[in-house]
């Protein structure tokens, strides 16, 4: 049984503080017993002391003194307990972090990670359960970190640390509890998975082996249950084929994996759990068609949350965030799609 | 001696103020500036006792006689400011956001703060037995972030020395307009021990700055330094309102005059000499390096 995603950013985090003595964790209610909202910091203050700091509820402050400490030669990881907090923080992000090492012509670096839980689904209401990541995306000089449940999330979050530049490293709330399914033999489940290179790698899944397929799927963090299950249900209920292709790299935007898709495919879904205006699924589109828009058979489509609050009511926020059969309609939506119609 | 020593620095970073404000008037400079022309005792009087091997400044929108006065290099500030490959940043910062070894600046008031408790978090931790010092001014008062760091340098104990220069208008809107309460009231609240004066004396601000360097250093705790003073130039380069009356009594206590009570004529006009040729070389190597980008 793979071990839940929370316990592997945990002993991430335990290896991280063990191995290295210029990483230092901040955040809110971080400290043991309680070890944080969702318990990544679980054991961490017990087992280093000094090096993991409980902090006031001051997160327009804190990014800034990361900042302070990064420039300074550490490698602060600072916990937002909740992403929708990170609003607090703009000024440091957009005015600060984002700025010192280009502004300061190379003169710092400004090593810091900053985890974020986002996601709905738990009923926790229109201020913490948002999926904020997409407002980073324009801000030049941040990398932005989106794991899946697929991923090696120790790996990951190794990376983001080792990483000279600030790194938001986005954790869905949803994830935590669930398995860390890491590809076995190229295949998660029934679908082969291919792993890109480098330190914040893609996985492509295919269920006709990366041969043929109508459509790409892409899409990152949390949403890659939902993509994974509707790319199942179309093979099972339409014989459709689907490529599914989970960034991690989401700022840089992690293009040619989504190209390589889609050149087999000819069509592209995007899914995000965010709202839709604006979103990734915007810049996903726009790339892609400027990069290839004589092998897409279709316009792109974009699968997103409704602009507008996520309600607390369960049955509320089910209608408002995306799910599987929301992913498997917008596929048979593609022009070109269903069989007869190529 | 020392008041001489003072005194050149406070000359060198009015007359490099003054000629960045003429070359803003002959329109041989873009963008913009902001000047501390009336506030050179608090950055000679507070750097002098400052370390620039081991400590950090770290200052606001209002930098040039902090950055002066803590790297002593005029030639790569002028060429940063007219944006010269050979500037501070390269061009990149301007006149507002420079980086050279310890010093840092940064152009939103308040959001220095944080970054200041950070890095005197990492000294402490360090063990280096740094002094972090940020330089506020009365206007940066208003951003709450600066509350979040006096409370985070309270209660984690960090080495940060805040120096608050209270020149009575944040941009061009008094006091009277913006700030309820007492300054000093404010780190108070948090425990943090405080000092004010009201001077222009570069040796009295001297004087006020060591003690409080001394506390910071040998307590590894914050302190929080205001003095009053008064800036004669305008917020940035034309923007004034003032009364003229106002800054004309606040010249009586300009202080170069009242520095230069203390040292004789002959050697004042040979500090005076020595800065013009400074600035003359300096202004020659800038204008001859070539343009950034």
């Amino acid at each position: 049984m793979a071990k839940r995603c929370v316990d592997a950013l945990n002993e991430a985090l335990h290896e991280l503080l063990a191995s290295r003595d210029d990483v230092y964790v901040l955040g809110e209610d971080v400290l043991d017993p309680y070890g944080g909202a969702f318990k990544v910091t679980a054991g961490l203050s017990d087992r280093f002391g000094g090096r993991v700091l409980a902090t006031p509820i001051s997160e327009a402050s804190l990014v800034g003194v990361a900042a302070g400490l990064a420039i300074r030669g550490y490698r602060p990881i600072l916990e937002i307990m909740f992403g929708d907090f990170v609003t607090l923080a703009f000024d440091q992000i957009v005015n600060g972090i984002s700025k010192f090492r280009e502004m300061y012509d190379g003169q710092v670096t400004v090593p810091l990670v900053v985890r974020m839980p986002m996601g709905g689904g738990r009923g926790y209401g229109p201020t913490h359960s948002q999926s904020l990541e997409k407002l980073l995306l324009g801000v030049p000089n941040l990398r932005v970190v989106a794991p899946s449940e697929c991923h090696d999330l120790g790996e990951l979050l190794g990376a983001a640390v080792a990483d000279d530049d600030p790194v938001f490293f986005i954790e869905n709330k949803l994830m935590y509890g669930r398995p860390n399914r890491r590809p076995e033999d190229g295949h998660v489940g029934e679908l082969a998975c291919r792993e890109t290179a480098g330190p914040y790698p893609a996985l492509l899944f295919s269920g006709s082996d990366f041969v043929g397929g109508s459509a790409t799927i892409a899409t990152y963090g949390g949403m890659l249950p939902a993509a994974l299950e509707a790319a199942t249900e179309l093979i099972l209920e339409e014989e459709l084929f689907c490529e599914v292709v989970a960034l991690s790299s989401l700022l840089p935007l992690d293009l040619d994996p989504v190209l390589e898709s889609v050149a087999r495919t000819g069509a592209l879904v995007t899914v995000e759990e965010g709202t839709l205006t604006g979103g990734i699924g915007a810049e996903l589109a726009a790339r892609v068609q400027e990069a290839a828009f004589g092998e897409l058979r279709a316009p792109v489509r974009r699968v997103a949350a409704r602009d507008g609050v996520i309600p607390s009511a369960h049955g509320l926020e089910r209608a408002v965030l995306p799910g599987p059969a929301d992913v498997a309609r917008a596929v048979l939506e593609l022009a070109g799609t269903r069989a007869g119609e190529r | 001696m020392e008041l001489a020593r003072l005194y050149g620095q406070m000359y060198r970073i009015r007359r490099f103020e003054e000629t960045l404000l003429e070359l803003f008037s002959a329109g041989k400079l873009v963008g913009t500036t902001h000047t501390c022309i009336g506030q050179e005792a608090d950055a000679a009087g507070v750097i002098a006792c400052l370390d620039p091997e081991r400590d950090i400044v770290f200052s606001n929108h209002r930098c040039h006689g902090h950055y002066l006065a803590f790297t002593g290099d005029l030639e790569g500030l002028l060429a940063e400011v007219m944006g010269k490959a050979t500037g501070t940043c390269g061009g990149k910062g301007g006149s507002q956001h420079l980086c050279r070894g310890s010093f840092y600046s940064n152009g939103v008031l308040g959001s220095i703060a944080p970054v200041a408790t950070g890095m005197a978090l990492a000294e402490r931790e360090r063990g280096s037995g740094a002094v972090t010092t940020v330089f506020l001014g009365d206007g940066a008062l208003g951003q709450g972030v600066v509350y979040e760091s006096l409370n985070l340098a309270a209660l984690w104990r960090l080495p940060l020395l805040a120096v608050v220069e209270n020149n009575f208008y944040a941009q061009s809107t008094p006091s009277r307009l913006q700030l309820a309460g007492g300054i000093p009231d404010r780190a108070r609240a948090f425990g943090i021990e405080t000092e004010q004066l009201d001077s222009t004396d570069v040796l009295e601000i001297r004087e006020a700055a060591a003690r409080a360097v001394a506390r910071v250093r040998g307590s590894g705790e914050p302190f929080f330094l205001v003095i009053d003073t008064y800036r004669f130039s305008p917020h940035s380069k034309g923007d004034d309102h003032r009364d003229p009356a106002e800054i004309e009594a606040r010249r009586l206590r300009d202080p170069l005059t009242v520095a230069a009570v203390g040292l004789g004529g002959e050697q004042r006009a040979a500090i005076e000499r020595a800065c013009e040729e400074e600035l003359a070389a300096a202004l020659a190597a800038a204008r001859a390096a070539p343009d950034a980008g």
